[in-house]
């Protein structure tokens, strides 16, 4: 088998090599590390590759022969979003604020991963702080989406979205704030998964708003976000979020899925304002495409209505600003990261603004800016409080929604992979690529991003969203095996396969109208 | 009465002095406009905020979360250190913390 061959393989099936000895957990770690070194100067997926992969890779290699139990993904690479704390690698949130920080510590999720005898690839480039839908708000320079390099690969967590479609890594994580995981997702043709709301620990993600931030797996396959997701989730006593639930096994649930040829009896709910006029036309007609086929498959296609997701946007950037400015107060060059001294030198205070003045970026500013508007003496109650109470009529929107539909759907984004640059000049237009991720972020509910197909318009991908209630992330993977199975099945191979080899050649057009 | 019309400069340097960032002129000025157009548009949240409605701060509430009074693993103070822009090997260096004027 040839490195490519590897870098095409799932993480499921790569384990599965990697434990009957076909191939080497270093064999695997050094054909991706090939991979990155080909394409990933056009891609700039990664701000920081670990030197360390080789040697860990091979201690993997070494346990499996002594006969050690190493679980399913032993010896498969991953990406870890630079939001995550990793011992012996900078730690940058994508901020030149944070530029070469070594973290103290390693997140618990990373932490897991390492457990589980993953081997960590290096980190992936985001907006600054998660704070955007495109990375182009990256301190180190955007991420080019791998179907089409003049375009953004999503955000926040595009550099994950792009490693894993880029064949540069069969599994990443990421982190959802307000869609970071899922919008890159259906921007790149892969699958992410935002968990329900504690059901995988914070401790060690960089804290955006921590009220709204999840981590989850990012993946090409539903299969592998499972397997992830097993690793990664539980209990963890250091995130006082962190649910106690005893979770079934996602990856069982996702085998069950992928088995399973009928749809038949389950209710889903299309979110009447989530299927909007205003949405790209590709978007919504693969959407509706995707409904057929389940409904042919037996469910039940029943239209929901949430009136109260009109607000979720207004909200939402209310809400996420106003615990921006509360937790990035603490990057006030003391403890870490950079300290600029005023000209003419200063007190510590003058010394912090100087920093925060020259280490934070435009976007990280505007929603400090926003965020500490929000939260003063005379307008809290105008501003935050009534955000606050629009998360409950969302919440209760969305449990009126699941009392008549066991899952909802929505397209992912409301369109495909725009140009970069397009949007940047325009915050308001930037904030309205996740109408339709927010809703689930308010309301701490589990939603799933898989590809529906490309856009026959421009021949970009374009994605589902998958959101079951609170606890029932077990129903994403069930129905998202299914239905990955069913449109693989139509299209006759991944959706991923249709996407230029980026190896051969940097300009290419996308393929179009093919599915 | 818009946000645009009540967000000023003065407004957002007041507010930058606040949030430490020391802004230029330049960024002021860009942020007092594209402040006062994102305001107008998540104004709107006051339409259904009724004060029938009650608050919702975190999705899925949780209380008296503890844990068992057993001292666990912390950082050493080289590892606490080891981050920071300047320290003296066992605390952090900080300049002046008060003005000539304070």
């Amino acid at each position: 088998m040839t490195t490519t061959d590897l870098t095409r393989l799932t993480a499921a099936q790569l384990g599965e090599k990697i434990t009957a000895g076909e191939v080497s957990s270093v064999e695997v770690t050094q054909a991706h590390l090939d991979r990155i070194s080909a394409v990933d100067g056009d891609v700039h997926a990664f701000l920081h590759i670990n030197e360390k992969a080789l040697e860990t890779a091979a201690a993997t290699d070494a346990a499996r022969k002594n006969g050690e139990n190493v679980g399913p993904l032993a010896g498969v690479p991953i990406a870890i979003k630079d939001v995550l704390c990793t011992l012996g690698m900078p730690s940058t949130a994508g901020s030149r604020i944070l530029e070469g920080w070594v973290p103290p510590y390693d997140a618990t999720v990373v932490a897991r991963l390492r457990d589980a005898g993953l081997v960590l690839l290096g980190k992936t480039n985001m907006d600054e702080f998660a704070m955007g839908s495109s990375t182009e708000h990256s301190a180190f320079g955007p991420t080019h989406n791998p179907w089409d390099l003049e375009r953004i690969p999503g955000g926040s967590g595009g550099g994950s979205a792009a490693a894993v479609a880029a064949f540069e890594a069969p599994v990443a994580l990421g982190s959802d704030t307000g869609g970071s995981i899922r919008q890159p997702a259906a921007v790149t043709g892969s699958v992410g998964v935002k968990p329900t709301y504690g059901g995988v620990s914070r401790y060690g993600a960089i804290a955006l708003a921590s009220s709204l931030d999840q981590v989850g797996p990012v993946s090409r396959t539903v299969l592998d976000a499972a397997l992830v997701h097993d690793i990664i989730g539980g209990y963890d006593p250091r995130d006082s979020t962190s649910l106690k639930d005893e979770w079934p096994s996602f990856a069982e649930a996702a085998r069950e899925g992928a088995r399973q040829d009928s749809l038949k009896g389950l209710r889903i709910g299309v979110v009447k304002e989530l299927d909007a006029p205003g949405f790209q036309a590709g978007v919504t007609q693969r959407f509706h495409e995707a409904l057929a086929l389940m409904e042919g498959a037996g469910a039940e296609i029943v239209e929901v209505s949430a009136p109260n997701f009109e607000y979720a946007v207004a909200a939402y950037y209310l809400i996420l600003p106003a615990e921006a400015s509360s937790n990035l107060a603490k990057f006030d060059s003391v403890r870490f990261g950079l300290r600029v001294n005023p000209v003419g030198g200063g007190t510590v205070e003058d010394v912090m603004a100087a920093t925060r003045e020259a280490g934070f970026g435009a976007e990280v500013k505007r929603r400090i800016i926003l965020g500490t508007y929000a939260l003063s003496a005379g307008y809290y109650d105008a501003y935050y409080g009534s955000a606050q109470k629009v998360r409950t009529l969302i919440q209760r929107d969305f449990a009126k929604a699941f009392s008549q539909a066991d899952v909802l759907v929505s397209p992912a984004a409301p369109t495909t992979a725009f140009k970069l640059g397009e949007k940047l000049e325009d915050p308001l237009a930037m904030y309205l690529n996740d109408v339709t991720t927010i809703p689930a972020n308010l309301a701490g509910i589990p939603g799933m991003g898989l590809p529906m197909g490309l856009a026959p318009e421009d021949g970009l991908p374009v994605g589902i969203q998958l959101m079951a209630p609170a606890h029932a992330d077990d129903r994403l993977y069930r129905l998202g095996a299914t239905l990955e199975r069913m449109l693989e099945s139509r299209w006759g191979s991944p959706l991923l396969n249709s996407a230029p080899d980026l190896a051969k050649s940097e300009m290419f057009g996308a393929e179009s109208g093919a599915l | 009465m818009s946000e645009t019309e009540r967000l000023t400069p003065d407004v957002v340097r007041h507010l930058a002095g606040l949030a430490r960032i020391a802004l230029t002129e330049d960024e002021i000025t860009k942020l007092t406009g594209e402040l006062g157009i994102i305001l107008d548009s998540i104004e709107k949240v006051s339409e259904v905020a009724t004060p029938d409605v009650p608050g919702t701060s975190h999705p899925i509430p949780l209380s008296n979360v503890f844990r068992a009074d057993i001292p666990g693993k912390t950082l050493t103070t080289e590892e606490a250190l080891a981050g920071a822009p300047d320290h003296d090997g066992s605390r952090f260096r900080v300049t002046a913390i008060l003005g000539e004027e304070q």
